[in-house]
């Protein structure tokens, strides 16, 4: 990474299913920074984070990297993002090992992280086992092991502790640590209370609700 | 071009391990191959007068039945959300699927095809004006139902609303390729069928991905 | 959808015009019917039984217009993202199968007397029949979906797909029946058609004309409503 990334969002609504969701969302994130969405559900937090992932379009604003927006190439906005669905995206069918080797070689990423994520989330005994044989606490750790394996340089997650015991948590809330302190950056929606660390900014979307306004003149 | 090859990959050795899948299909085209003298009787004459147009129709309907589940595991479990970001564009997965989907589906057909025929008593001559057909007939429909496949994500009944959809696109393919058969068995020039075929596949290779990334595109928004 | 606020233009517009629209309807089939049916001359060949073609063939026509409504909308809807285009798209569909379907039900009429059979394979019967297809394809897709928005484009997609294909797929079952029925060649009515013929059938046709507009302007008024009214009891929750 040359210089310091920045993640600008300014001025965004957003509409789900035609109803407006939220509008006038606006915040800056920094190499290092970490951005709690809280709120209640149906709030906004998921159709927010899709947005900054590109996976959804927002009614007005824009979001930009580094002073480009997003949309102007979503392959290389692809590149930079660790994903965290509600859904863990994993193949019953494979192994949790397999499904992170897929995962990382379709993303054309390095393989060489697999090992050190999964051990970090304490899998290491698990890896290769059947996905389907896994509980589904089990499941989100892999998918959490999937974006520490990806090495990229903004994370968004969502309610990534969904299913997670205490000693997964504090082991995900390690892996953010360490991650913010190399220089990327976090965006988490959680009702919990998941450690984020420091200087970590909140923002509920559900406070900007209502109705998406005219733009003036 | 690795994400691409990594993407075929995967879907093939998913089609291994859950090997079931692809064997139902490859039944379904026996079964349903073996209903047709069952119901209009075993007369050599007539059977071998309709071979290429059971074939050809059985082979069809037996891909159907795999294109709703093309994208479907995907958009359930959430993996459709990380192809969209595996930095490939979409019209790129769409065709890793619909290689994916023809190595697993199209290709035995292809191969078992020829097999059935002996049972309908398919006059020798027609045999290469067969094999040849599919071979470049269900690449096409793999394409076209990838197309299907995408649209549905997501809908009711998807099943039948697949078929419903890619079945009217698939006639040509259908036309050219019995056309084929029955020029083969007639000792007629089968070159201008199969040639119609390639072309067909020709125009499908860049548009079908085309109009698939653009449905999942829709499905992921 | 805000833009939905207010009516649109476009359906003022519309409202404006249906008296028009109804008053050429009833005059163009008014005038077609009584020349076509009563004052146009009988074929040489096929007597009195031709004059279903002044029922038939301007459908068959209507038909094509149906689908170049939809195609033309759904690409408006892609593009542009108007919701308009998308009513219309999905008004087009059913008033173009209908049309489809009363080209085949009035050709099989039309063809038992001449064909002594209700149904024959021929090129032309053949398209159409797929043409109806590719309509209730469209049909069933836009409304297999929860969320009407995800329908309305998964259908626009669709009707382009179509687009492309309907070509092909006249080409190929014109080449299928010019290889299975060389024999029997079908002619509307005469080898070239007698002026005396043209005019009510051109009659017949701006009165058709006039009626797909009708059905379109009343189905894009239904379907607004609809969406209107949907809006509006969502909207009661927020509050």
């Amino acid at each position: 990474m040359t210089g310091i990334d920045r993640l600008d969002v300014m001025d965004l609504a957003a509409r789900r299913g035609g109803r407006p969701v939220f509008h006038g969302v606006s915040f800056t994130l920094e190499q290092g920074g970490a951005l709690r969405l809280a709120g209640r559900n149906g709030g906004g937090k998921t159709t927010l984070l899709r947005i900054l992932a590109g996976l959804g379009r927002a009614d007005r604003g824009v979001v930009r990297w580094n002073g480009e927006p997003i949309g102007d190439d979503r392959e290389a906005h692809a590149a930079r993002l660790g994903w965290l669905g509600h859904a863990d995206a994993l193949k019953p069918a494979l192994s949790a090992r397999e499904n992170l080797q897929a995962a990382l070689r379709i993303a054309d990423r390095p393989v060489a992280g697999l090992d050190d994520a999964l051990d970090a989330l304490g899998l290491g005994s698990l890896a290769d086992l059947p996905a389907s044989w896994l509980s589904s606490g089990q499941r989100r750790r892999v998918a959490l092991a999937r974006v520490l394996a990806g090495a990229a340089p903004l994370w968004l997650l969502d309610e990534p502790t969904v299913g997670l015991d205490a000693v997964s948590v504090v082991a995900l809330e390690r892996s953010i640590a360490s991650h913010r302190a190399d220089g990327g950056m976090v965006v988490a929606a959680t009702h919990t209370a998941l450690d984020l660390g420091s200087d970590t900014v909140s923002l509920d979307p559900a406070k900007h609700a209502g109705a998406i306004p005219e733009p003036t003149a | 071009m690795n994400g691409f090859l990594a993407l075929i990959a995967r879907d093939l050795r998913l089609a291994r391990r859950q090997g079931a899948d692809v064997a139902m299909t490859l039944a379904f085209f026996v079964v349903v191959v073996a209903l047709f003298p069952l119901g209009l009787g075993p007369t050599p004459a007539l059977l071998a007068r309709i071979a290429g147009g059971v074939l050809w129709v059985t082979a069809l309907l037996a891909a159907m039945l795999s294109f709703d589940r093309l994208f479907q595991q995907d958009a359930d479990d959430g993996g459709l959300d990380l192809l969209a970001l595996s930095g490939m564009p979409l019209v790129l997965v769409a065709l890793a699927k619909a290689v994916a989907h023809w190595l697993t589906t199209g290709l035995p057909t292809v191969l078992l095809a020829p097999l059935l025929a002996l049972t309908l008593d398919l006059p020798a001559a027609a045999y290469p004006a067969l094999v040849t057909g599919l071979l470049l007939g269900t690449p096409t429909v793999s394409l076209l139902g990838t197309v299907g496949a995408a649209l549905v994500v997501g809908a009711r009944r998807a099943g039948v609303l697949v078929a419903l959809i890619v079945l009217p696109l698939t006639i040509p393919v259908l036309i050219f390729g019995v056309a084929a058969v029955e020029a083969g068995g007639a000792g007629l020039p089968i070159q201008p069928h199969l040639t119609l075929l390639a072309a067909l596949l020709a125009a499908a290779i860049p548009l079908a991905p085309l109009a698939a990334g653009a449905a999942l595109r829709q499905a992921v928004e | 959808m805000h833009r939905f606020a207010n009516p649109t233009r476009f359906l003022r517009l519309a409202n404006a015009l249906l008296p028009w629209l109804t008053a050429a309807a009833v005059l163009l089939l008014a005038s077609g019917l009584w020349l076509g049916l009563l004052r146009s001359p009988a074929d040489y060949q096929q007597g009195e039984t031709v004059r279903i073609m002044y029922v038939h063939v301007p459908a068959a026509w209507m038909a094509m217009a149906g689908y170049t409504t939809l195609a033309l909308s759904s690409l408006a809807f892609l593009v542009w993202k108007h919701p308009l285009a998308d009513l219309s798209a999905r008004a087009a569909s059913p008033i173009g199968a209908g049309f489809t379907a009363i080209a085949l039900v009035t050709g099989a009429l039309w063809g038992q007397p001449m064909w002594g059979t209700w149904w024959v394979w021929d090129a032309r019967l053949t398209s159409v029949l797929v043409l109806l297809f590719l309509y209730l394809g469209h049909m069933a897709l836009t409304n297999a979906f929860d969320d009407p928005e995800r329908g309305g484009r998964a259908g626009a997609v669709l009707a382009l797909v179509g687009v492309v294909n309907l070509p092909i797929i006249k080409f190929s079952v014109d080449w299928w029946n010019t290889l299975h029925q060389p024999a029997s060649v079908l002619r509307l009515g005469g080898s070239t058609i007698d002026p005396a013929m043209m005019k009510p059938l051109f009659l017949m046709a701006g009165g058709y004309l006039a009626v797909f507009g009708i059905a379109l302007i009343l189905r894009i008024r239904a379907l607004y409503a609809e969406r209107r009214l949907r809006q509006l009891r969502l909207s009661l929750t927020d509050a």
